[in-house]
């Protein structure tokens, strides 16, 4: 799948929901599934601290191809670092670099990652973009 | 509105003044438990701010022209509702502000011109952000010293520490009357006599206690009392700054500008009198004739029944969230208002916020402007439900029930 298509795929599986609860439900069981960074590994060079959550990131960078490793003390910020790394992973840096994430929008999330939420999800992106741009 | 005969006290009549209750989030009834960040403003109020704006609207203090001369009475008459409403002994005393925090900078920068080095300043280990800051700046600025209250695990402040702490160096006690994070009421009464003993002034931070209680600052005794208009159901951006008029006239001005001059020449500038002498430029006139309308407003009724009211639905909410597995209750005074603070291991308040927030239900999630208490209690940060007179025990219901579900999602 490209990019985009995993992109209209989570879009997809979101219409499902017709109850915000439902939506949350899904994305809570998202970030319990996502695999934990061992706390030895959080340093802070890792942390990107919102003021209400924090949100811990690693990358690589591996056969012209990168993937992303998160975490965050929220089960929410979580599930959603869940589908961003859904998305980004597996992906070329360039791609991620210039991609446009207009599935958080899709799904009626785009609140999580305006920069005045404050739980660390808006800096993470651009963290992440970032990391892109340093392989490409 | 007339305040000597009472109006009856009832839930149900007082919401139908309040239009922003009446609304649907994302379909569900609006339950607004975030009345210590800033309260809902009764149908009076918004009227006249709106009649201000379409009307009276003209620039005051200067004009010959009558809707100057109306809008400077009204902005006069706000002031001396607001003196009488706090039993202040005149409107000399009463500064308006942009709110609590600007009155505490504007204590500290004036007051704190007064200081010298090696001064000391007590605060406590409860205060928000506000009245930690301003002090550490003049403590900077003047090598000041800046004492700090300890408070007990149940969140009352330690007064044999607080004695410990007063000094002939003591210039000056900034305290909270109300936590807005633990929901303690404050001693002040003590707190303020044991520091005039030593000759220190006592500045009161009412932001969290002018909604909840009836104020007499002659009765308290304190030197200054600030609050915010927004917190007791007028609008956002003006305050009050109350100080005793001796204390203010020695105090220097805080800024300069239109308004709080009495003469300009090049060589030399007079300044105004109480209280313009601390209101540079064309100050907040809505505002403050706004916040004499909120405040009249609640005068109509018996503060005494707002406060039962109160007390009655944060025990209420205390006890039910006490019946949760794993809670911890942040707070927990005998002398406590309207606030109930909670965390619940292994659920991250943000987690629960925005899961409460999807049920139509608004709370505070976070520090709550208290990093340092946060620290104290070793978390980082809890949920908070605060309530206002409007609100109801069958809201509380609700709440629980969503808390209820919020942490069967998440565990
Ligand atoms: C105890 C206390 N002090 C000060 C403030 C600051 O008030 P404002 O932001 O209106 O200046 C608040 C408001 O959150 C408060 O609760």
């Amino acid at each position: 799948m490209t990019l985009e298509e995993k992109q209209l795929a989570i879009i997809e599986e979101f219409s499902m929901f017709d109850d915000w609860m439902d939506k949350y439900e899904y994305i809570i069981e998202l970030g319990k599934d996502l695999p934990k960074i061992d706390d030895s590994k959080k340093s802070d060079d890792k942390l990107i601290t919102g003021c209400q959550s924090n949100v811990w990131l690693d990358s690589n960078f591996d056969d012209g191809k990168m993937t992303f490793f998160a975490d965050s003390d929220a089960i929410i910020t979580k599930g959603i670092i869940g589908l961003l790394i859904q998305v980004l992973n597996n992906e070329k840096p360039e791609d991620i670099a210039k991609s446009d994430l207009h599935f958080i929008n899709g799904i009626g999330l785009h609140e999580h990652l305006s920069p005045t939420r404050s739980n660390g999800l808006a800096s993470m992106v651009k963290k992440m973009k970032m990391e892109a741009l340093k392989v490409c | 509105m007339e305040s000597t005969a009472k109006r009856k006290f009832s839930v149900r009549e007082i919401r139908e003044d309040f239009p922003a209750l009446r609304q649907l989030i994302y379909g569900k009834n609006l339950i607004y438990f975030d009345n210590g960040a800033t309260s809902q403003k009764p149908q009076f109020v918004l009227d006249a701010i709106n009649r201000y704006y379409s009307k009276d609207n003209a620039n005051i203090h200067r004009g010959v022209h009558y809707l100057s001369q109306k809008s400077t009475s009204d902005y006069e008459d706000a002031r001396k509702f607001i003196a009488n409403y706090i039993n202040a002994n005149s409107t000399n005393e009463i500064i308006f502000t942009k709110g609590t925090t600007d009155g505490i900078n504007l204590v500290a920068s004036s007051f704190g011109e007064l200081l010298k080095e090696g001064d000391e300043i007590i605060i406590s280990a409860m205060e928000h952000h506000s009245n930690i800051v301003p002090w550490q700046m003049l403590c900077e600025r003047k090598k000041c010293v800046l004492r700090v209250i300890p408070i007990t695990k149940k969140g009352d402040l330690i007064i044999e520490e607080y004695e410990k702490l007063l000094s002939s160096k003591t210039k000056l006690v900034a305290l909270t009357h109300i936590s807005n994070t633990l929901g303690t009421i404050n001693p002040i009464k003590e707190i303020i006599e044991k520091a005039h003993l030593v000759g220190a002034k006592v500045l009161i931070d009412g932001a969290q206690s002018i909604q909840h209680k009836k104020i007499d600052v002659k009765d308290l005794n304190c030197d200054f009392f600030v609050f915010s208009s927004h917190k007791v159901f007028g609008p956002t951006g003006i305050g009050v700054l109350y100080g005793k008029e001796k204390i203010l006239e020695k105090m220097p001005p805080y800024q300069g500008g239109g308004d709080m001059i009495k003469k300009v020449t090049f060589e030399k500038t007079t300044y105004n009198e109480l209280p313009f002498k601390f209101e540079a430029g064309t100050p907040h006139i809505a505002g403050g004739i706004c916040l004499g309308k909120a405040l009249e407003y609640v005068s109509q009724f018996n503060m005494e029944d707002i406060e039962n009211h109160e007390m009655m639905l944060a025990d209420y909410a205390q006890d039910l969230l006490s019946t949760f597995e794993d809670m911890n209750i942040i707070g927990e005074s005998k002398k406590k208002t309207s606030v109930v603070s909670f965390v619940v291991d292994g659920v991250h308040p943000f987690d629960l916020g925005t899961l409460l927030d999807k049920q139509g239900i608004a709370v505070r999630t976070g520090h709550h402007c208290t990093q340092p208490l946060m620290d104290f209690y070793k978390i980082p940060g809890t949920v908070r439900a605060s309530f206002a007179f409007y609100n109801t025990k069958e809201e509380i219901d609700v709440f629980i029930a969503a808390v209820e579900k919020g942490i069967s999602m998440l565990k």
